[in-house]
C-alpha cells in the first residue's frame, strides 16, 4: 500500500516536472454559447484557423438562455481563478470584468496590426478600456431589422415602410388579408428589442442617445418617451392572441411558413431563413425598422481576453489575430448572419441582406449613428437592462395600464438599477 | 436530520455514563458524524451567514465586501407593497403564497385519495402504483416542457379539441397573466401526487389491523373509519409530506422556468426566479442575497413552529 502511494507521488512529481519544462502551453480555451447548428458551423471557421497554427482549441460551450447560463459559468470559473484564454461577451460584460481586474492587455498586437483604424469606433468603447485593448470583436449584429415573408408581402401589395405610420398601414393590410401581421415572441427581451426600435423610430437618434446612452432623466420621462409607449401599444393589435412566451425562432418560423407577414428581430433571425433554404431578396426581404434607416442598433460578440499566465500568452495572441483576420471575419459572419466587425472586409460572399447590413454599418459608423443595443446590455448594464425589460414587458402585457404610468415606472426602475 | 443525530449523540453519552467503556467506543460515533457535521456547518450554515453578509454590501457582478447596511432590504420592503403596477417582488410573493398553498393541499389530498383507493386490496396493485409514481421519475424540466406544449392553445389541448370540432372549448390560462401560476400548480401537483400516494400507502399499511377490526366490530362505516381513525393515525406521514412539499414549493425554479419562462409580463415570477435573476443575470448580487435571506426567514417562520409542535407531540 505504502509503496503504491510513494509511486503515485513520484509519478505525479514527474508529470509536474514535465509540464513545467514546456515553456509554452498550446491550449487555447474558449468559452462561448454558440451551440445551435448554424452557430457551431460559424465558430468552426475560427476553430480551424487556430488549430492550423499548431494550437489546441479547447471548447467550453455552455448552452442556453442567450448567454445567461454561459456568463454564470464564466463567473464561477473566474471566481475560482480558472481563467479561459478568452470568452464570448457582450458590451458591458467586458466592463464588469475589466473593472474586476480579470482581463489582460493585448494593445501591442492591436497596435502592430492597426485594428484601431478598422474596428468601428462605437465598438472600441468596449474593446478598448482606458487605452488598453481587452477584447476582440468577431461580429456585429444589428437589431433594427424587420424580416418579411416576400410572398405574403407581394400578395397584399405592400411597399417598404419608411415611417412608423407606413408600418401601421402595412400591418393593417396584412390583417385585412387574414394573416398575422406581426410575429412576436412575447418574452421580455424580444419585446424590449421591439421597443428599442420603436423609440428610435419615434424620437430619432439624438433622443435615443440621450435617453438610453446618457440615461438622462428628462428624456426618460419626456413626452417623446410617452409617445413611444403609445406607439408600442398600437402594435399590440397586430400580434396573434397566442404570442405570450413564444421563443423567437418560433416567431421566425411563422414568417417563413407565411402564417405571419413580418418579425422585428436581430439579424440572427436570418440564420433561420437560410437553414429553411430561403433566399434573401427572393423568398424573404429585410428592411430596416421603419424610420431607422441610416442608424444601426448593434450588438456585438466580443471575445474578452483574460489575464492568463505567460505560458498561455502565445495562444491568446494567435487567437486574437485569427479572430481579426479577414477570412475568419468573412467566413464566420456569412454563416452567422451578422456583419464583420472590421469595416474593410469585402462583402462578396454575403447575400443581399448581408451586403445591406455591411453598407448600412459603414454609413452609420461614419455618421456616428451606430449605437449599442439598450435591451441587449450593450449600452446598458445587466441591472438596467433587466429593469427596462420589466417595464416594457409589463406594459405590453397590461400590468402597467397607461403610457403615463409606464414612463414613471421606467424612470424609477432605471434609477433603482443604477 | 440534525435533530435526530444530536439525539442519538445524547443517547450514546447517557449510555457511556452508566457503563464506562473504552475511549474508542466513545469517540467512534463522534468521529463518524464529524465529517457530515463539518460539511453541514460550512456549506449550509456558513454559506447562509455569507449570503447574509453579502446582502448588507454593495455587491454587484462579483461579491464585494463594502458594507452599505440595509439598503437592499429597504428596496425589497418598498417593492413588497407596490401592487399597482405590481413590482416583480410583489408578484413573486403573491405567487409563492398561491403556489405553495395549492400545491401542498392538492398534492396531499389527491395522493391520500389514491392511496386509500389502492389500499382496498385491488388487483394488479403494483401496476397502478408504478403508473401513479411514474411522473416522479421525470425531471421538472421535462414536466414543464410537456405541460407547456399540452396547455399551449396553439398546439396543445385546445388546438386538438378544435380540430375535432369542439370549437367552443377555450383554455388559455398559460397565456393569461392572471391565471398562469395555476397552470404551474397543475403540473406540480401532477408530478408530486404519485409520490404522496406512495408515502400515504406506506403509512396505511403500517396502521394496526386490530384497531381497524375493532372499529368495524363497533359498527363504524368506511368513511368514519378513515376520517376518525385511520387518517388521524397518519399524522407522522403528514409531517413528512408537508416538509417535502414545502421544500419543493420554495425551491421550485426549473418547473416555472421551463413551463412559462417567466409568464406573460413576468406574471409567473417566484422568489426563486427573482433571486436567481438578480444575483446571477442582473448583476445585483446584494439584492439577490437579501431576497434569499427573506425567503429563508419567511420559510423558517412557518416551518419551525410547525416542526417544534409536531416533533414534541411525537415525542410524547
Amino acid at each position: 500500500m505504502r509503496t503504491k502511494i510513494l509511486m503515485a507521488i513520484c509519478s505525479l512529481g514527474a508529470l509536474l516536472g514535465a509540464s513545467a519544462a514546456h515553456a509554452q502551453n498550446k491550449d487555447v480555451r474558449v468559452l462561448h454559447w454558440w451551440t445551435s447548428g448554424g452557430e457551431a458551423a460559424a465558430l468552426s471557421v475560427l476553430k480551424k484557423k487556430v488549430d492550423d497554427q499548431g494550437f489546441n482549441w479547447q471548447d467550453i460551450p455552455v448552452a442556453g438562455g442567450g448567454g445567461a447560463a454561459a456568463l454564470t459559468a464564466l463567473k464561477a470559473m473566474v471566481a475560482a481563478g480558472n481563467y479561459p484564454t478568452a470568452s464570448q461577451m457582450q458590451g458591458s460584460d467586458l466592463l464588469d470584468y475589466v473593472h474586476a481586474g480579470k482581463l489582460g492587455d493585448i494593445t501591442d498586437i492591436a497596435t502592430s496590426e492597426g485594428w484601431a483604424d478598422v474596428v468601428p469606433k462605437a465598438l472600441q468603447k468596449y474593446a478598448v478600456v482606458d487605452g488598453k485593448w481587452v477584447g476582440i470583436p468577431i461580429n456585429i449584429h444589428a437589431t433594427n431589422w424587420m424580416w418579411v415573408n416576400k410572398a405574403v408581402f407581394d400578395k397584399i401589395g405592400g411597399a417598404e415602410p419608411k415611417t412608423f405610420d407606413d408600418f401601421i398601414a402595412l400591418l393593417d393590410k396584412a390583417k385585412a388579408a387574414g394573416v398575422v401581421p406581426l410575429a412576436l415572441g412575447g418574452q421580455d427581451w424580444q419585446e424590449s428589442i421591439l421597443f428599442d426600435n420603436v423609440v428610435l423610430s419615434t424620437g430619432g437618434i439624438d433622443f435615443w442617445k440621450k435617453a438610453f446612452v446618457d440615461l438622462d432623466d428628462t428624456a426618460l420621462s419626456s413626452d417623446t418617451m410617452k409617445k413611444s409607449f403609445d406607439n408600442l401599444a398600437k402594435l399590440k393589435a397586430y400580434v396573434d392572441p397566442n404570442f405570450a412566451g413564444r421563443d423567437w425562432n418560433l416567431a421566425t418560423a411563422m414568417v417563413i411558413k407565411g402564417d405571419a407577414l413580418t418579425q422585428v428581430m436581430g439579424d440572427w433571425a436570418k440564420g433561420e431563413f437560410v437553414s429553411a433554404k430561403q433566399v434573401a431578396g427572393k423568398d424573404f426581404a429585410c428592411f430596416r425598422f421603419p424610420g431607422t434607416q441610416g442608424t444601426v442598433i448593434y450588438n456585438s460578440d466580443i471575445f474578452g481576453m483574460f489575464d492568463v499566465s505567460p505560458d498561455r500568452k502565445a495562444g491568446q495572441a494567435a487567437l486574437a489575430k485569427a479572430i481579426m483576420s479577414k477570412d475568419v471575419q468573412s467566413g464566420f459572419n456569412v454563416l452567422k448572419g451578422s456583419a464583420p466587425a472590421r469595416t474593410d472586409v469585402a462583402d462578396t460572399d454575403f447575400d443581399a441582406c448581408g451586403k445591406k447590413g455591411i453598407a448600412d454599418l459603414k454609413e452609420a459608423d461614419k455618421a456616428d449613428t451606430l449605437v449599442g443595443s439598450f435591451s441587449q446590455t450593450v449600452s446598458s448594464t445587466p441591472a438596467i437592462a433587466g429593469a427596462y425589460h420589466d417595464v416594457v414587458t409589463k406594459f405590453f402585457h397590461g400590468q402597467i395600464a397607461s403610457s403615463d404610468e409606464a414612463v414613471k415606472q421606467l424612470a424609477q426602475a432605471i434609477d433603482d438599477a443604477k | 436530520m440534525v435533530a435526530v443525530s444530536s439525539k442519538s449523540l445524547i443517547g450514546a453519552e447517557a449510555e457511556t455514563r452508566r457503563r464506562p467503556r473504552r475511549l474508542f467506543d466513545v469517540l467512534l460515533p463522534r468521529l463518524a458524524l464529524a465529517p457530515s457535521f463539518l460539511i453541514t456547518a460550512v456549506f449550509v450554515y456558513g454559506f447562509i451567514a455569507w449570503t447574509f453578509y453579502l446582502s448588507l454590501t454593495n455587491s454587484k457582478t462579483f461579491p464585494s465586501y463594502e458594507f452599505v447596511g440595509l439598503q437592499s432590504y429597504e428596496r425589497l420592503w418598498r417593492w413588497t407593497f407596490q401592487s399597482n403596477p405590481p413590482s416583480s417582488w410583489y408578484t413573486a410573493i403573491v405567487n409563492m403564497g398561491i403556489f405553495a398553498a395549492l400545491y401542498i393541499v392538492f398534492s396531499i389530498v389527491i395522493g391520500l385519495f389514491l392511496a386509500i383507493l389502492l389500499d382496498q386490496r385491488v388487483r394488479h396493485e403494483g401496476i397502478f402504483r408504478s403508473i401513479y409514481l411514474y411522473p416522479l421519475a421525470l425531471s421538472f424540466i421535462v414536466t414543464g416542457t410537456a405541460w407547456k406544449w399540452l396547455l399551449d392553445p396553439g398546439i396543445g389541448l385546445e388546438h386538438t379539441l378544435h380540430s375535432w370540432g369542439l370549437t367552443s372549448f377555450h383554455f388559455d390560462w398559460i397565456k393569461n397573466r392572471n391565471f398562469v401560476i395555476y397552470t404551474v400548480v397543475m403540473a406540480g401537483v401532477w408530478q408530486a401526487s404519485g409520490f404522496m400516494m406512495a408515502l400515504f400507502l406506506a403509512g396505511l399499511r403500517g396502521v394496526n389491523d386490530d384497531i381497524v377490526r375493532a372499529a368495524e366490530l363497533d359498527g363504524a362505516s368506511r368513511p368514519t373509519l378513515y376520517l376518525r381513525i385511520i387518517i388521524p393515525l397518519l399524522r407522522p406521514v403528514f409531517l413528512s409530506a408537508i416538509v417535502v412539499l414545502a421544500h419543493n414549493a420554495i425551491v421550485s425554479y426549473d418547473l416555472v422556468v421551463a413551463m412559462t419562462s417567466g409568464g406573460p409580463g413576468g406574471s409567473a415570477e417566484l422568489p426563486s426566479t427573482f433571486m436567481y435573476s438578480y444575483t446571477f443575470t442582473r448583476s445585483q448580487m446584494a439584492l439577490g442575497s437579501a431576497s434569499a435571506i427573506i425567503m429563508l426567514v419567511a420559510t423558517a417562520a412557518f416551518m419551525v413552529p410547525y416542526l417544534v409542535v409536531e416533533l414534541r407531540a411525537r415525542h410524547q
